[in-house]
């Protein structure tokens, strides 16, 4: 029951945001915090929890943005019904992307090539095909409005935003608390154990990818709406898929509350960034692979590793070790 | 109960099972034994569909069960545990066993209370918030049988779950495994400790190089010439002259 509780309370708190802060420039910080948390838990839902560690969620992301921009620019449908088409489509994307890989075993450095071939090829495919707007790119026309999908103010954009990402998080927080749940950290741990136990280690797997391409969709859908503008490179290309692993893998992957702190801490670490550099185009990538370095070899358990080895300090943990040591050495 | 009628598999130059053909019967504990690299632990991956047979078919509790997933066998009611202990790392002693428990539970509480009785009926109800990876060796064996356990089967398939344990631990042990029998459960073990297999099962085949060589109760197999043979060389036989029990 308590990450529950302290789910509830987090995100009762950032709703606190838009009535506590004035300024537009701290409302956007929260917004683009959480819109990084969505994508990261997004990911943390397939590898994270399901160990399946994809180099392409730029797949589902673009496709979700590019769906609710073509559908409203070329045909004229309502952003929010958009919305589920993103979602929807970037989820069929997942499946999709599951299917040809999980079909055929396709585990560990082979899986995360073909995620990031899939992504490669949407990006020259949305490259070419006239209805993306090509290498032109897309620019959905203002009409600002709740009804459009284009907030007057930021406080629109912050509820739809902490409204998927929530859902986001309540999904991490059932698959911790659910036979799904329980049956996808099994595939990951072990999968031919999880087999021999009766777990279908392929519909778990498909479903977890769906799931997270949805979500990932979303926040696709959410910035095509926030900044009006998409090419295949900020769709398609590999910033959105590193952005996406990197956030848990900072914050804790597997955890709840891993996407949460690492979008933080990226978000932090992207305004220090700009506040000393400047905003040089490809440095967002430099300091993103550079931080991959550094947490993979320091902090492979991210910030939710580090408060739990802090929280490990205290006598109560000190017990559990210690009875843990006798029953080894027993 | 399980039926085998042929079961052939090759690996490169390797004959791993030469057509195998034998049947279980239900309710009872019987017992596979024979020489390292005899092929055990193969024919066990063939009949939980782990690997696909060349040749041959398995029909488990009436039906055929060729070509199916290990976890389309494993919800039919025939479970394996594994020679090397497979616990989910990182995971609970409660969390391990409920796996397996969710196998016919969906509720999470409820599978989370199957779990603990389990594990209460294997003897680890103490280390039930125990990281699986801390446990001993022996503790990783029961927890072997409680997964499997957990899923209510109606046949377990034991690959050496006495392997690695000294004398009092398998002392320990193999009430255990009477017990599951008694509640119903059949069982079908690989065991190299002789001494369990004397006093668990009564009836054995002997697998030699892919090929079943004897069967019988085990305190006739141990004498008969071949096996000793397959277990200690040839010559042995002879000298042995039948009347030392084979140990591997
Ligand atoms: N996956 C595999 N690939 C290739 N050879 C294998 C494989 N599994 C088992 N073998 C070979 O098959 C033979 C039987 O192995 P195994 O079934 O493990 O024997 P046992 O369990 O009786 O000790 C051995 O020679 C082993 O090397
Ligand atoms: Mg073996």
């Amino acid at each position: 029951m308590r990450p529950l509780v302290v789910l509830a309370v987090t995100f009762a708190l950032i709703g606190l945001a838009p009535f506590a802060i004035a300024s537009d420039y701290w409302l956007n910080l929260v917004i683009m915090t959480l819109y990084a948390a969505l994508l990261g838990q997004a990911w943390n839902i397939l590898g994270g929890y399901g160990g399946q560690f994809s180099f392409g969620h730029a797949a589902f992301f673009g496709t979700g943005a590019y769906a609710v921009a073509v559908l409203q620019v070329e045909l004229g449908l309502n952003p929010w019904l958009g919305l589920a088409a993103g979602g929807l489509l970037a989820a069929g994307v997942g499946a999709f992307v599951g299917f040809c890989t999980f079909r055929y075993g396709l585990r560990g450095s082979y899986f995360a090539l073909v995620t990031l071939a899939f992504a490669e090829v949407l990006r020259i495919l949305s490259n070419s095909v006239w209805f993306t707007g090509a290498g032109v790119g897309i620019l959905i026309p203002l009409e600002r409005g709740a009804a459009s999908f284009q907030f007057v103010d930021k406080a629109g954009f912050f509820w739809v935003i902490w409204g998927m990402a929530l859902a986001a998080f309540a999904t991490a927080w059932w698959i911790g608390h659910s036979r799904f749940g329980a049956q996808l950290m099994a595939v990951r741990d072990n999968e031919d154990a999880a087999r021999a136990l009766g777990v279908d280690a392929f519909r778990v797997k498909m479903a977890a990818i769906t799931l997270s391409g949805f979500f990932s969709g979303l926040a696709g859908v959410f910035y095509a709406q926030y900044f009006l503008y998409l090419d295949p490179y900020i769709a398609y290309g590999p910033a959105i898929s590193v952005e996406s692993l990197l956030v848990p893998i900072i914050g804790g992957m597997g955890t709840i509350f891993g996407p949460l702190l690492g979008a933080a801490a990226l978000q932090a670490v992207a305004e220090l960034t700009k506040e000393v550099v400047g905003e040089a185009p490809g440095i967002s990538l430099a300091v993103y692979g550079t931080l991959l370095v550094v947490m993979v070899l320091f902090m492979p358990r991210g910030l939710a590793g580090l408060g739990a080895r802090i929280a490990g300090l205290g006598p109560r943990a000190r017990r559990r070790r210690a009875a843990r040591l006798e029953a080894r050495n027993a | 109960m399980l039926e085998l009628r042929g079961l052939s598999k090759r690996f490169g130059g390797v004959q791993a099972a030469r057509d195998v053909s034998f049947t279980v019967p239900a309710g009872r504990i019987s017992s596979l034994i024979g020489p390292n690299g005899a092929g055990k632990t193969t024919l066990f991956a063939l009949i939980t569909g782990f690997h696909r047979p060349d040749a041959g078919s398995v029909v488990f509790d009436g039906a055929p069960i060729d070509g199916l997933p290990p976890e389309a066998i494993a919800r039919r009611g025939m479970v394996r545990t594994f020679q090397i202990v497979q616990p989910f790392a990182g995971q609970t002693v409660r969390d391990n066993i409920a796996v397996g428990a969710h196998l016919r539970i969906r509720s999470r509480r409820a599978a989370l209370a199957k779990a603990e009785e389990v594990a209460a009926a294997v003897g680890l109800d103490d280390r039930l918030d125990m990281d699986a990876a801390a446990l001993t060796v022996a503790g990783r064996k029961r927890l072997e049988v409680a997964r499997a356990l957990a899923t209510e089967p109606k046949l377990i398939l034991f690959d050496e779950v006495l392997a690695g344990l000294n004398p009092s631990e398998i002392r320990d042990v193999l009430p255990l495994i009477r017990a599951i029998r008694d509640r119903g459960v059949t069982i079908f073990l690989i065991e190299h400790v002789m001494q369990a297999v004397m006093s668990l099962s009564e009836h054995t085949w002997v697998l030699n190089q892919g090929e079943l060589i004897a069967e019988g109760a085990p305190q006739e197999v141990v004498r008969d010439p071949h096996v000793i043979e397959a277990y200690l060389g040839k010559g042995m036989a002879a000298r042995v002259g039948g009347r030392e029990q084979a140990h591997a």
